[in-house]
């Protein structure tokens, strides 16, 4: 029995924003099940206590000063845009899922 | 010996005397690349206008007797994971593949200041996944020494540029091994800096809390030199440190005598070719000779980082490529779409190779509500533990050794129908990445008459003593300058 | 069966920085579209965040402000989703660790005071701007990306759409008076987002929570809390059914409609930045932003009445901004007489400000000119009708009472000695008057009155004339 089902694999698919297709769901249904094997090693070790490291560099409070620097210009900023308008990026319908 | 067969030092101190000019200097590089190039594809894009641009006025400023920087004129190449002003920067994938960044990574800059003509970006994995640069979506790198064979990777195209003589020096990526290892398996030196000691502005995301840039020359002299001037704190980058930067080269000279060095023992057994065990052993004798007192030291949680990695790098990998969506930038997809969710989901399916698609999809599902405890925090957990294992080890010892990979270079395509395999190829180098610590790959011989890598381990900010102890080990080894009989 | 209301609210600002909250653009708003962006804003690969260290300040004294805590140790964390304003696909915010958490605010709702306990105070990052156009596409830019934002959430703990407005009100006093953000939510600098539900006491059953957004006043607000309290009451009483959702305030119509249904709601895929490493505030820098707090537009009406004495009204409208208060307490203090000062400056100071659409800043008679004026009529140099006009004057020039009073000749007549003169004058030309009052009719004295004031252009001091008339008539 997979860990990992189908509709798991859809369901991540649709948070990553991925297109796939019925062949590459079942490849990453397969990957992700043996990976999920590897993963129960990490269940096994007792971390009871033990902190979490997020970073490997014991830093904090690291700031800037609110100083205006110069931007790029608004060409700079859109010479890479697949669709420009005017100053503005195009994309399609944009259905309202956040307001 | 051909001027484009010189170490980046041998050519800075000809340059400094005007026995050779920098023009002259990307002219042999040039002839170089036009002779081999078509062999070992390490380049994505060559820059040779903007090369001979540079070294011209480098030139101009060195007969008007300025006093310059110790790179100044010395050509070199880049990862194509590095952002270069208006020079294609694709990280190896279709997604990016005419994205021109509008500015310079920091790295960039610093070398720019110091006056380096820029060749080339290299080729490498797509965006920065892989172990073998087989997983570029535009082509296939081959090693120098056997080009049936990988140049290793992700850096595999900046490694086989300067193991080919095709550059002075260049710089790659390493999150997981990507610098170490195709340094291992071209015969060259790889080094993979402390976390914190690059800038990483400019270098683009694989995983944030792994990732940093560093040098593959060809031997350990130009490592430091390179260091000393791409390292130090940039205030455009949080997570660089405020830590005095020695003079790297400076710190090359001096006895090793004296040190302790713990020969990493769950690294060097099983799963180890016997022939790559056989050089490192070998390499740990020559150290001995030089008074370095070598032992056998444990890391208990070393198995650990194999699924450890594979947890946090594709988690953080998930985010940090949330981005590449057709909007700002990028790959579009061309077909018919219903909105922008369409518009999204067509574009990154069409523009990712397999690999990272993979990583993407695992990165997601490790962050998903449910897994976020048993996956993620689990494996920043196991983090802390291999990360003191490796802080109680240098109590006892000044530098640890390890292979850098089970076996050297291997066949292209040998791994094609089974990626995880590969992965397990990185168990020596991966627990680096995890803990913070600076570590280097120096030749240390063959096996099978392919070349093998010595890995040396510091404490964090310990580059200026993991330098000298590998420079002292080059020198006195013998397979420092070994050539691929390429283009012979 | 009585089901009471259950709202909680959420409060985003836009705090008044010079540059954005990672990077260095400015946040100043209405240039052209994407000219204020830069690798980091707008989400180039390779870009890199850093914090902003004032707007980190802000939200700690707004923290501090509302009775929250400052955590000692706290993350920025990735909120992932994928919408085409947010450029990197993700929003650096805070999720388990915020900078401040667990203070209260009380109220004053109709006489009764009311305990709001609010969560957290946190910093993050604001989005983009889209613009969608007829053909369905939709324009994008990202000048707004990155402004930072300070996010305030109170526990559900409000009974009535009164008191969500009263601590709107309050909130945004006090962001102005801690000079965070302008507040200013016809802008979008300011927006909130209520939770409405309806929950019985005793069983504890309640209906699903309802998020509004697309609010863009405090009226709104209310307009739409009673609005929800009323539908979903509505839709208990006839036992429709009813899921978690998100709707939008439609002020055309005047009702909430859904935008989603939330029976599966986002997840947001939260961790801890890699980016940024930690923030810590030690005891040393919590104590140095409470001590920095200013006083609080609560206090402050409070000490307006017990101080100067002044009317509940009167502190109300004085310390409505901060500019207004100091600039009140300046004139009170120096002129000596608080409800004069409040009087002028709730009045005159108050109409000509709008009428020239200027800030207290930007006042043209500074608080010591004002104080100067007050002094003058309370020692009976001129009288209150005249000051009116000296007033305007000065606010029209920017010249001080005396200046302008020797410019045109003004000022109270109150030396006898010159006005005896007059009186005699007047006296001999009104002798039917005289006559008059003398017989008898004290009121003829009015006309005399007049016509001192008139020979003397109304300058006269009105109580000396008095005193010297009667003295001439005897």
């Amino acid at each position: 029995m997979d860990i990992v089902s189908r509709e798991d694999v859809l369901h991540v698919a649709h948070l990553a924003r991925l297109a796939l297709s019925d062949e590459e769901i079942a490849r990453l249904q397969r990957e992700l099940n043996r990976i999920m094997e590897h993963f129960a090693e990490l269940q096994q070790l007792d971390t009871e206590g033990v902190p979490p490291t997020s970073h490997p560099l014991p830093m904090t409070n690291v700031f800037r000063e609110d100083e205006v620097r110069p931007s790029l210009s608004v060409d700079e900023v859109l010479q890479n845009a697949p669709d420009r308008c005017d100053e503005f990026f195009r994309v399609p319908r944009i259905v309202d899922t956040e307001a | 010996m051909e001027l484009f067969e010189l170490t980046a030092y041998e050519l800075a101190q000809k340059l400094a005397a005007r026995e050779v000019s920098s023009r002259e200097a990307v002219a042999a590089v040039r002839d170089r690349v036009a002779a081999v190039e078509g062999d070992v594809q390490a380049f994505l894009l060559q820059t040779w206008e903007v090369a001979e641009a540079k070294a011209a006025a480098v030139d101009e400023r060195r007969a008007a007797g300025e006093a310059l920087p110790p790179l100044a004129g010395v050509p070199y190449a880049l990862k194509d994971v590095i952002c270069t002003r208006g020079l294609r920067t694709t990280c190896g994938s279709r997604i990016l593949e005419r994205f021109v960044p509008p500015y310079d990574a920091t790295v960039v800059e610093r070398l720019g200041a110091a006056g380096t003509p820029l060749v080339g970006k290299a080729n490498m994995d797509e965006f920065a996944m892989g172990s073998s640069t087989e997983n570029s979506a535009f082509q296939v790198t081959r090693n120098p020494w056997d080009l049936e064979r990988v140049p290793g990777g992700s850096s595999g195209g900046s490694a086989a540029a300067v193991a080919g003589d095709e550059c002075f020096f260049a710089l790659g990526s390493d999150t997981g091994g990507s610098i170490r290892q195709p340094g291992s398996m071209c015969g060259i030196v790889g080094l993979k800096p402390t976390y914190g000691r690059v800038s990483r502005y400019g270098l683009v995301a694989y995983a944030s809390s792994l990732d940093q840039i560093g040098p593959l020359t060809k031997d350990v002299r130009d490592a430091a030199l390179v260091l000393n001037t791409i390292a130090g704190h940039d205030p455009r980058d949080s997570t660089t440190a405020a830590v005095e930067r020695p003079d790297f080269v400076a710190a090359l000279d001096g006895s090793v005598a004296g040190l302790k060095a713990g020969i990493i023992t769950e690294l060097t057994g099983k799963g180890i070719d016997p022939g790559v065990r056989d050089c490192v052993l070998k390499a740990a004798a020559v150290l001995e000779e030089l008074g370095v007192r070598c032992e056998e030291v444990q890391l208990p949680h070393a198995e650990y980082a194999l699924p450890c990695y594979y947890v946090i790098a594709p988690a953080e990998c998930s985010s940090n490529l949330a981005r590449y969506d057709g909007v700002r930038y990028g790959h579009r997809t061309q077909q018919p779409v219903e909105d922008f969710v369409d518009m999204f989901a067509k574009s990154r399916a069409e523009g990712f190779g397999p690999e990272v698609r993979l990583r993407i999809v695992k990165g997601t599902y490790v962050l998903s509500k449910g897994y976020y405890d048993a996956f993620y925090l689990k494996a920043l957990k196991v983090r802390t533990l291999i990360k003191r294992d490796f802080d109680r080890a240098f109590e006892r010892f000044d530098v640890l050794l390890c292979p850098v990979a089970p076996t050297p270079a291997f066949r292209i395509g040998e791994h094609a129908d089974d990626p995880l395999s590969l992965k397990l190829g990185d168990i020596c180098t991966l627990p680096v990445n995890l803990a913070g610590l600076p570590a280097l790959s120096v030749p240390c011989g063959f096996a099978d008459g392919l070349p093998v890598g010595l890995q040396v381990l510091a404490p964090p900010f310990a580059e200026a003593a993991l330098l000298r102890l590998a420079h002292a080990y080059e020198q006195h080894a013998g397979w420092v300058g070994r050539k691929p009989p390429l283009g012979r | 069966m009585a089901y009471r209301p259950c709202i909680g609210v959420e409060v985003h600002a836009q705090l008044l920085t010079d540059s954005k909250m990672f990077c260095g653009c400015s946040t100043q708003f209405g240039n052209t579209a994407n000219s204020q962006c830069c690798p980091v804003c707008s989400g180039i690969p390779g870009s890199l965040p850093v914090i902003n260290r004032k707007a980190v300040e802000f939200v700690l004294r707004t923290g501090t402000a509302l009775g929250c805590r400052p955590a000692p140790r706290c993350r920025f964390a990735r909120k992932n989703y994928f919408y085409p304003d947010l450029a990197k696909n993700y929003q650096i915010s805070q999720y388990e660790e915020p900078l401040t958490a667990g203070g209260r605010m009380t109220l004053e709702v109709d006489g009764e005071a009311v305990d709001i306990r609010i969560r957290r105070v946190h910093l993050e990052e604001d989005t983009g701007k889209n613009f969608h156009l007829p053909d369905g596409t939709s324009l994008v830019e990202y000048n707004r990306c990155g402004v930072p934002l300070m996010e305030v959430v109170t526990e559900p703990d409000f009974t009535s759409a009164e008191q969500v407005r009263e601590y709107l009100n309050e909130l945004r006093a006090i962001f102005r008076y801690l000079g965070v953000s302008s507040a200013a939510m016809e802008e979008g600098a300011m927006r909130a987002e209520p939770s409405v539900n309806l929950v019985d006491p005793l069983t504890g059953d309640a209906t699903p929570r309802v998020e509004i957004k697309n609010l863009a006043s405090v009226r709104a607000v209310y307009d739409a809390v009673k609005y929800e309290l009323w539908r979903q009451q509505q839709a208990l009483d006839a036992e429709e059914p009813m899921t978690q959702q998100t709707r939008r305030w439609s002020v055309e119509r005047q009702e909430t409609q859904v935008m989603r249904d939330k029976e599966s709601s986002e997840d947001y895929m939260y961790f801890p930045e890699p980016d940024l490493v930690p923030m810590e505030v030690n005891e040393a820098w919590a104590a140095r932003v409470a001590a920095e707090l200013p006083e609080l537009p609560r206090a402050r009406r409070a000490r307006f009445v017990t101080e100067y004495g002044l009317p509940a009204y009167d502190a109300e409208v004085l310390t409505a901004q901060r500019e207004l208060a100091d600039y009140f307490e300046a004139v009170a203090r120096t002129a000596g007489d608080a409800k004069a000062a409040s009087n002028w400056v709730m009045g005159d100071l108050t109409r000509l400000l709008n009428e020239t659409a200027q800030a207290v800043a930007a006042s043209p008679v500074s608080a010591d000119q004002l104080a100067e004026l007050v002094r003058m009529i309370g020692e009976g140099r001129l009288t209150s009708k005249l000051a009116k006009d000296v007033f305007e004057e000065m606010f029209r020039t920017g010249g001080s009472a005396p200046d302008i009073m020797a410019a045109q000749g003004l000022g109270v007549v109150n030396d006898a000695g010159e006005l005896e003169p007059i009186i005699a004058a007047v006296l001999s030309e009104n002798a039917e008057a005289v006559a008059s009052y003398r017989s008898g009719r004290k009121q003829a004295k009015g006309v005399l009155v007049g016509a001192v004031m008139k020979a003397t252009h109304g300058q006269a001091d009105p109580k000396l004339v008095n005193q010297l008339l009667e003295k001439a008539l005897g």
